[in-house]
């Protein structure tokens, strides 16, 4: 939000000047993420994840332009050009293990900021609409890294992509029409290859739009902060720039440093080695899995098998298939509804002891989904996937309205302010370096 | 001329509606007309192409399976089951009561008529579309004695019908007819 404190541009340059009154780019840029734009001046290291996801988007987008240049969405070359890729063009190992591995990063990252959100309830009044698009970013990432996977053309990408799509044939009458469209074919192919790669390289650039609209709807109210408690003056902020982009700068510093060691060290630990075999239609392999980032979803996906039917009668409403696909779905779905389900005022985590426990659950919760969704569909993992899954609707749909009603939060800070000069007074040696302002 | 023009604007008729009205309606309504128009392409572009289309049927020279074994054909860029059941297996599927079934069918109704033995299905699980085992020599054909889909798990009897795991269907019968004997064209 521009504060009425927040500092005004003032170009000092001639050059600039002239700028200015013809195209206000640098005033743009000085009121969004320079000077001009006040911040809650307790934000900690959680808040680093927004930037580093537009981070982690560049860098997909710059390795994965490059790539392209050098790759063929051909379903007869696609998978030779990947390793064409990696043996043949100078530094294309590089390039290509920094997108694959870049992809696991985003997510990771966006995982971070998606339960940062979660805890410090960042989705609540009046910053609804930014969660909201930041749903929407999640299923553009979501559909973008799908089609990306597909385009090696190993035996992961066909079966992953053969699966996946088989997923809309669950539909009742529609279903297969779907299905057949969807691929331009009775099973993946050049025409599906060639659509999804199409796709692929259009979609960040529509995450890239909707994160313009991310931050916009953020810069309206301004960002929230640990305590939950509203920025109520010029005490409580400092200017983004220096204090957040040299904050924002170590945060990627470190980032970087770990994503570098996997890239050079690891390059595949995150992949599947059954994609460096190339896509055969004809032998399905003995264990099908999607890239980790989606095994909690592809869990929910496979905790249902049973079908809904009407008890002794063997009517079946919905087969265990098309549940399982709704409910895949819907578990993504019902983050846009949050904003609503949870009715509790106060917004940190922090102040609220009930909801923090339950918080913890949710965490460990969708960890076992994860885990279940990376391992063979086999007992005991289908019946903890069950029990998992079910807690993880019971949580959003149950657990937290209920929390809202019958938590007694604790005393929250007077302001942003109150709340740093008393974290201050527990550590005297940073007493002293509290500015006086 | 100019109070003409005006007059024309706010000429009304019997129940109100101006001329003007008419004409935002119609224009709006045509330049509807082909928006959708131009969609079409866009959305027909999509369906499986003249070459795809072009091979999608598929003979099969019956002649060298011998009862009990199958074959791996391909249709449609997908697996196809051909198998010869022994008599055994005919009798396991004819033994089964329909009412037990998930997707009640006979071996009659998945057959041609006299050609009860011949069993042409998709080698596509119903369940995610993964390639069930037993058509290859020793795979695991699961404990209905048909085909076995690891993926996770999806057995499937003598008649390659559903009988356990999360799959809602028999395994697909695609249309065939037989071109001689020892001959069928599928698809």
């Amino acid at each position: 939000m521009s504060f009425p404190w927040a500092e005004h541009y003032t170009p000092k340059h001639p050059v600039m000047k002239w700028v200015d009154e013809r195209l206000p780019l640098p005033r743009f840029v000085y009121n969004a993420v320079g000077s001009g734009y006040e911040v809650p001046r307790n934000l900690n290291y959680f808040w680093n994840f927004g930037v580093l996801a537009g981070v982690a988007l560049t860098i997909q987008l710059i390795t994965g332009i490059v790539l392209a240049m050098h790759y063929a969405a051909n379903a007869g070359v696609a998978f030779d050009s990947v390793e064409h890729i990696m043996r043949n063009v100078n530094s294309g190992w590089l390039l290509r293990y920094a997108h694959a591995n870049g992809a696991s990063f985003f997510f990771i990252v966006v995982y971070i900021h998606i339960f940062r959100g979660l805890f410090y309830s960042s989705y609540k009044a009046p910053r609804e609409m930014v969660w909201l698009l930041g749903v929407v970013i999640f299923l553009l990432m979501m559909a973008t890294a799908f089609m990306g996977y597909v385009l090696p053309w190993g035996q992961m990408s066909y079966w992953g992509a053969q699966v996946i799509t088989g997923l809309f044939s669950a539909l009742p009458l529609v279903g297969e029409p779907i299905h057949t469209w969807l691929l331009g074919g009775f099973a993946p192919g050049d025409a599906a290859l060639n659509r999804f790669f199409s796709l692929h390289y259009l979609l960040p650039f529509v995450i890239a739009g909707v994160i313009i609209l991310h931050i916009w709807a953020l810069h309206i109210p301004g960002s929230s902060n640990p305590t939950g408690v509203e920025v109520k003056g010029p005490q409580d902020t400092v200017p983004f720039h220096p204090y957040y982009t040299a904050k924002d700068g170590f945060g990627l510093a470190v980032f970087l440093l770990i994503f570098a060691t996997v890239v050079f060290y690891a390059p595949n630990y995150m992949g599947h080695p059954d994609n460096y075999i190339a896509a055969n239609p004809m032998s399905t392999p003995a264990h099908i899995v999607p890239e980790w980032y989606f095994w909690p979803f592809y869990a929910i996906l496979r905790a249902f098998t049973v079908d809904l039917s009407i008890p002794f009668t063997g009517i079946v409403i919905i087969p265990a298939k098309l549940l399982g696909v709704l409910a895949m779905f819907s578990s993504i779905l019902l983050l846009f509804f949050l904003p609503w389900i949870d009715t509790s005022p106060v917004r940190s985590g922090k102040y609220r002891p009930l909801f923090k426990k339950f918080f913890y659950l949710l965490l460990i919760d969708v960890a076992v989904l994860g885990y279940c969704g990376g391992a063979p569909a086999a007992e005991p993992f289908v019946m903890i996937s069950q029990i998992a899954a079910a807690y993880y609707f019971a949580h959003f749909l149950i657990v937290l309205p209920l929390i809202a009603i019958y938590e007694r939060p604790d005393p929250l800070p007077g302001s942003i302010t109150e709340a740093v000069l008393a974290n201050a007074k527990h550590r005297p040696a940073d007493a002293a370096a509290v500015p006086a302002e | 001329m100019a109070t003409e023009v005006h007059g024309a604007d706010v000429v009304t008729e019997g129940d109100g509606i101006r001329r003007r009205d008419f004409i935002n309606i119609a224009a709006v309504s045509f330049a509807g007309v082909g928006g959708l128009a131009v969609l079409f392409p866009l959305v027909s572009q999509m369906n499986p192409s003249a070459d795809v289309l072009a091979q999608a049927t598929t003979e099969v020279d019956l002649s060298a399976i011998q009862p009990g074994q199958a074959v791996k054909a391909v249709f449609r860029s997908q697996p196809l089951f051909v198998r010869q059941l022994t008599e055994k297996e005919i009798a396991e599927a004819d033994a089964v009561p329909l009412a037990e079934l998930r997707d009640p069918q006979s071996l009659e109704d998945r057959t041609v008529d006299g050609k009860k033995q011949w069993l042409v299905t998709m080698g596509v699980c119903t369940h995610l579309g993964c390639v069930p085992l037993g058509a290859g020599e020793g795979e695991n054909r699961g404990e209905y004695g048909g085909y076995f889909c690891p993926c996770p798990g999806s057995a499937y009897d003598t008649a390659a019908r559903i009988r356990k795991g999360p799959a809602p269907k028999n395994l697909l019968v695609p249309t065939d007819k037989y071109t001689s004997d020892t001959a069928i064209l599928v698809g």
